[in-house]
């Protein structure tokens, strides 16, 4: 594959969307917070499955560490791409408009919170907390590269207990401002750690297809087994499992209780063709991949695998933007497609830039001596 | 009273080390034995795999079971709520079907453990007080020390004295016909 594709392909989409701008100005950021909040969310995702590998071990994660780490070196890409929402705050937010707020008792109770400044400076702690995180978990794996002492992989365990707790809690908050918030007066408990879930799933999928691309070349081709197509064939198990559980956690508590300010969410979400979008993730993001990964040849198999994990990635593309669009607009639009695929051109060509700058399996971890 | 030859359960071969038994039990395989079993003082990679033992249907009961449990869980509630004695909750149709999920859920994952161990027990043919291999010469030792590889005698190509001196050839420590005292 030409390496500068997806950076042409990025360019020309974000191109194309800056000129439909000019023609829809509104639409556009609610398209490019679509875009953004997809990618940032697979960027994210990879926190906890790197932290997990470092903490609990489990040979999965020797094959997969250098994906997540590449995954996680976009995030200095993200943070300057969330610049562009810093001017559209007022577009995208309730909380945002001061007409929006003097009409509703919620939102001024809530904006002692809620307010441009204070939004401001959480994100950007966000980003300082992610970028930390980051920096400490790509330097410790590479300082191993170049060591046979065994004290980074050590540090890396002792930073992942604390660092895991800090990465949900800290995410936690982040998608309570940036999603959440969409919504003027709706509030869900379980919804950020929904949200979590949901990009460690979109990891996973993403890296058992980069595992399938690389099979067949050196240094994985040789170390690859079907033992490890079956750990990540669970994990991929477990994730879609717990996906569905946390969805249907919260929908059945709205759902039973019944309130006015709780159902205003679902209301938006199954109106207008928006209940079909839900009815197609409940099917394809856990019924059809939970009834065909239960069977062990089709974890075993590497290109079966990839085939679910491909499925399972786009369908999640798919829940990113019910999750987000119905809060915004009704229909969707062309700027839709061209900010995904322009933001993704630049995250997969910083990816790639950063997965080609060191080895594709870690040197020198005392856990699995090669 | 008459005297009736005992019937043979079969030929019981007792090995120093685990890597004889499994290379026994590859040869045994090799030559056409099916009916095979083997008896160590720990579990020892792939000699389930030697012996033939390729394949269990411990899964399709586990799958079973989980079927049963959520159809069956979700039919009585179906039945219960909607058919027999329509029960109005708090409003909602009698047939809500998000409210039956976390029974129909509980009661999947209940039934499909029990029929696991359930099966599990049953394709073991357990319990089971007494079994004809315990009369084996020094048998006690497959508990500390000894490896044991037994050919039964419902396989097809059993013949005691045939089958006695292949696992003697394959490095058998010692060699003995064990009778089934049924």
């Amino acid at each position: 594959m030409n390496r500068a594709a997806p950076l042409l392909i990025g360019l020309a989409a974000l191109l194309v969307s800056v000129i439909g701008a000019f023609a829809n100005g509104a639409r556009f950021f609610d398209a490019y917070l679509f875009g953004y909040l997809f990618w940032l969310g697979l960027a994210l995702g990879c926190f906890g499955l790197l932290m997990l590998n470092h903490l609990v071990g489990g040979k999965w994660g020797f094959v997969t560490r250098r994906f997540f780490e590449a995954g996680l070196g976009t995030l200095p890409l993200m943070a300057i791409l969330f610049v562009p929402l810093l001017f559209a705050l007022r577009v995208l937010y309730g909380w945002a408009r001061p007409d929006d707020v003097a009409a509703n008792d919620v939102l001024q109770h809530r904006h002692v919170y809620l307010n441009i400044p204070f939004f401001i400076a959480r994100v950007i702690g966000y980003f300082a907390v992610w970028l930390w995180l980051t920096l400490k978990l790509r330097r410790g794996s590479h300082a191993q590269d170049a060591t046979s002492d065994i004290k980074p992989t050590r540090n890396l365990r002792t930073l992942s207990g604390p660092g895991l707790v800090i990465y949900v809690l800290i995410t936690t908050f982040a998608y309570i401002d940036l999603v959440l918030s969409l919504e003027s007066d709706w509030y869900s408990t379980i919804f950020p750690i929904l949200i979590i879930v949901g990009q460690a799933l979109s990891a996973l999928a993403f890296s058992i297809m980069l595992l399938a691309f690389y099979s067949r070349k050196a240094p994985l081709a040789p170390v690859l087994t079907p033992a490890h197509f079956h750990d990540l064939g669970n994990l991929l198990l477990a994730f879609v499992m717990l996906w569905a559980y946390m969805s249907f956690a919260q929908f059945l508590i709205i759902w039973n209780g019944n309130m006015p300010d709780e159902i205003s969410w679902y209301l938006h979400r199954s109106s207008s063709g928006w209940k079909m979008v839900a009815l197609v993730l409940g099917m394809f993001h856990f019924a059809v991949p939970f009834a065909l990964l239960l069977s062990r040849e089709s974890k075993r198999r590497l290109g079966i695998l990839c085939t679910i994990a491909c499925a399972v990635l786009l369908v999640h593309v798919l829940d990113v933007y019910w999750l987000i669009a119905p809060s915004l607009h009704i229909h969707a639009h062309w700027l839709d497609f061209t900010l995904f695929a322009g933001i993704g051109g630049l995250w997969l060509t910083v990816f790639a830039k950063n997965l080609a700058a060191y080895p594709l399996l870690p040197l020198n971890d005392p856990r699995y001596a090669t | 009273m008459k005297t009736e030859t005992p019937r043979i359960f079969g030929i019981v071969a007792e090995f120093h080390d685990h890597m004889a038994l499994l290379n026994a039990a590859r040869k045994a395989h090799a030559s056409g034995y099916r009916k095979l079993d083997a008896y160590t003082p720990f579990p020892i990679e792939g000699l389930a795999y030697e012996i033939g033992f390729r394949k269990n249907r411990v899964a399709l009961c586990c799958l079973l079971g989980g079927l049963t449990g959520g159809i069956g869980g979700y039919f009585m509630q179906w039945y219960a709520l909607a058919i027999d004695y329509p029960l109005n909750v708090g409003g909602r149709p009698f047939h809500s079907a998000p409210s039956f999920i976390p029974i129909t859920f509980e009661l999947t994952v209940l039934c499909a453990a029990l029929a696991t161990v359930i099966g599990m027990l049953a394709l073991n043919g357990l319990p089971r007080p007494h079994h004809p291999i315990f009369s084996a010469r020094n048998f006690a030792r497959a508990t500390t020390d000894k490896f044991f590889l037994a050919i039964e005698a419902s396989d097809k190509n059993f013949n005691a004295r045939k089958t006695a001196q292949f696992l003697r050839e394959c490095g058998a420590t010692n060699v003995s016909e064990v009778n089934d005292e049924g």
